[in-house]
């Protein structure tokens, strides 16, 4: 699989740790009685979809960015790549 | 009909014309007591226990593609009860114990072959943790041997024990530890419970679930409508997709693992072995293939293919025990997909949806679980109640504390 960085271009996914689903950048707020099923679910629960799967690429071996790809896990195809920054901004505003 | 040697030599003699159909191909009833969803490994082995064992009959096995199309038939094949920890162990031991009389059992030959297991180590402190999955073996009843370079030198001379970087130190045996002919044992059980009166539908895929007041009552399916009044998931990496149609979601994570065939070679290869520094294990299949693997790729995966930088990783931990394999040429190659939990270990358990059950999480090592699966299943749909020694595969344990890491990972399914 090759990844399109935002800057550095084509790379090969070798290059990345893989992190899981993206929806692990929003952990739940703790509270004075965090509700321990509410951290259940997000620590070890997943939605885990055949299809459009937005992901967690960390670049250990580059330039140390993390990377959120959009990929179809039914033909590896990579539909989007971009930085987590980018993607909680775009996120926030949806 | 009963399989023999002497119906062998009759057949050979008269032509092979007496032979039946290995089991039938019946359209669907409206309703079942149960339906097993997923006509794998262990769902054809829970239909078969079920039938055979705890007299449950009027059963279905709706499989979406035919018996075999996946896991059963595209795993490595190796089968042994080395775990550590108190709640696995057991259940591998059993299993292997299930194994040692299948063919007597079932009356079919899936070639169980007890050729030992091999787990190289290659440093002191792995020796020390290999006495120490050795006792827990012994303690549960397996049987475990542990080799020191010069005795493992005398049953595997080709391997580089000098390796500069991964010296190799001993192994630690399990000689009933081997490999069993994959596919026959998925045919095996679909004939056993086909013979007691289960219906097994080929080409009938689940696509939703009925679901009134809490209960589920039934499947739609490609051949429409079919009613149960117990509906057990067995579906092995499609346990995400399946089960998001009843709104439940998993500790599950689906991944997809290689294998790798050589080239058929003369026997060189006779028990299983496995690299202790690195991802390769490699075994010698009947037709003189090296049928060997490694990790799974680590990347969420429904497709059953995997991506070359695992492919160059499994050649290099080959090349780095057995030298002599660079010389062999790649025949095949292929991925399935695996239920990776999150803590490694599986579930046979019931949900929250009264009528509904769920057995996966099997990662890459559910081959060897088929018969204890299948059978801890069957006792917990007939009975309502877990098997003992599949108890602690429950969905909520993480939740309760109770986490089953052999590895002692965490969460992260493609570390296991
Ligand atoms: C490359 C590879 C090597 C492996 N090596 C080993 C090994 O050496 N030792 C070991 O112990 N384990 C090994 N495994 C793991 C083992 O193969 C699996 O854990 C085990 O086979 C899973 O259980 P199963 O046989 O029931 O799965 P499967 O055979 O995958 O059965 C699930 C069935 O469900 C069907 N299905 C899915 N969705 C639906 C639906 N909606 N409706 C109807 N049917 C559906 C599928 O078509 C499939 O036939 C390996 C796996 C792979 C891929």
């Amino acid at each position: 699989m090759i990844i399109q960085h935002p800057d550095l271009g084509p790379r090969d996914s070798s290059e990345f740790v893989y992190k899981g689903d993206a929806e692990l950048l929003f952990r739940p707020e703790r509270t004075e009685n965090a509700d321990q099923e509410i951290f259940h679910d997000y620590l070890y629960l997943r939605n885990n979809p055949a299809g459009k799967h937005r992901e967690l690429w960390y670049h250990e071996y580059g330039d140390r960015s993390w990377l959120v790809v959009t990929r179809d896990t039914t033909n590896h195809e990579i539909l989007k790549v971009e930085y987590v920054k980018d993607y909680i901004k775009s996120y926030k505003v949806k | 009909m009963n399989y023999s040697g002497l119906k062998i030599f009759w057949e050979g003699l008269t032509g092979n014309k007496g032979w039946n159909k290995v089991w039938k191909e019946p359209t669907p009833k409206k309703e079942y007591d149960i339906i097993i969803i997923g006509g794998g490994g262990h769902g054809l082995s829970t239909a078969y226990y079920l039938s055979n064992k705890f007299n449950v009959n009027n059963v279905a096995v709706l499989e979406k593609g035919w018996l075999g199309s996946g896991n059963i038939g595209r795993n490595t094949t190796i089968i042994r009860s080395n775990y550590l920890l108190p709640e696995n162990q057991p259940f591998y031991e059993f299993s292997l114990k299930l194994w040692e009389n299948l063919e007597n059992d079932t009356n079919y030959n899936s070639m169980v072959s007890q050729r030992g297991v091999l787990n190289l180590f290659h440093s002191d402190g792995q020796r020390d943790a290999f006495v120490r999955r050795g006792n827990s073996m012994i303690l549960s009843g397996a049987d475990a041997n542990l080799l020191n370079d010069v005795e493992l030198k005398e049953l595997c001379p080709y391997l580089d024990f000098e390796n500069a970087r991964f010296p190799i130190k001993g192994a630690l045996l399990q000689k009933r530890g081997g490999t069993v002919r994959h596919d026959a044992v998925a045919w095996g059980y679909a004939r056993g419970a086909d013979a007691k009166g289960v219906d097994i539908i080929q080409n009938c895929e689940v696509d939703g679930f009925i679901i009134k007041n809490g209960k589920c009552i039934g499947v739609e399916t490609n051949k429409g409508v079919i009613k149960a009044k117990k509906i057990a998931s067995c579906v092995a990496g499609s346990s995400g997709k399946l089960m998001s149609k009843a709104g439940i979601r998993l500790p599950i994570e689906s991944h997809v693992l290689q294998a790798f065939v050589s080239e058929g070679l003369k026997p060189i290869l006779d028990n299983v072995i496995t690299f202790g520094a690195g991802h390769f294990y490699v075994s010698q299949s009947d037709k003189g293939g090296l049928v060997f693997g490694g990790d799974i790729d680590g990347y969420n995966s429904y497709a059953q293919r995997g991506n070359l930088p695992v492919v160059e990783d499994v050649c290099e931990g080959g090349m780095a025990i057995m030298p002599m394999i660079g010389r062999a040429r790649l025949l095949r190659m292929w991925g399935g997909i695996m239920d990776m939990s999150m803590d490694g270990s599986p579930f046979i358990d019931k949900t929250h949806i009264k009528g509904l059950y769920f057995n996966g999480g099997w990662c890459y090592g559910g081959f060897k679980a088929t018969p204890a699966s299948g059978y801890c299943y069957a006792h917990l749909l007939a009975k309502d109640e877990p098997h003992p020694v599949a108890e602690d595969y429950k969905l909520d344990r993480f939740l309760k504390g109770k986490i089953i890491d052999e590895k002692g990972q965490g969460a992260q399914p493609n570390l296991h």
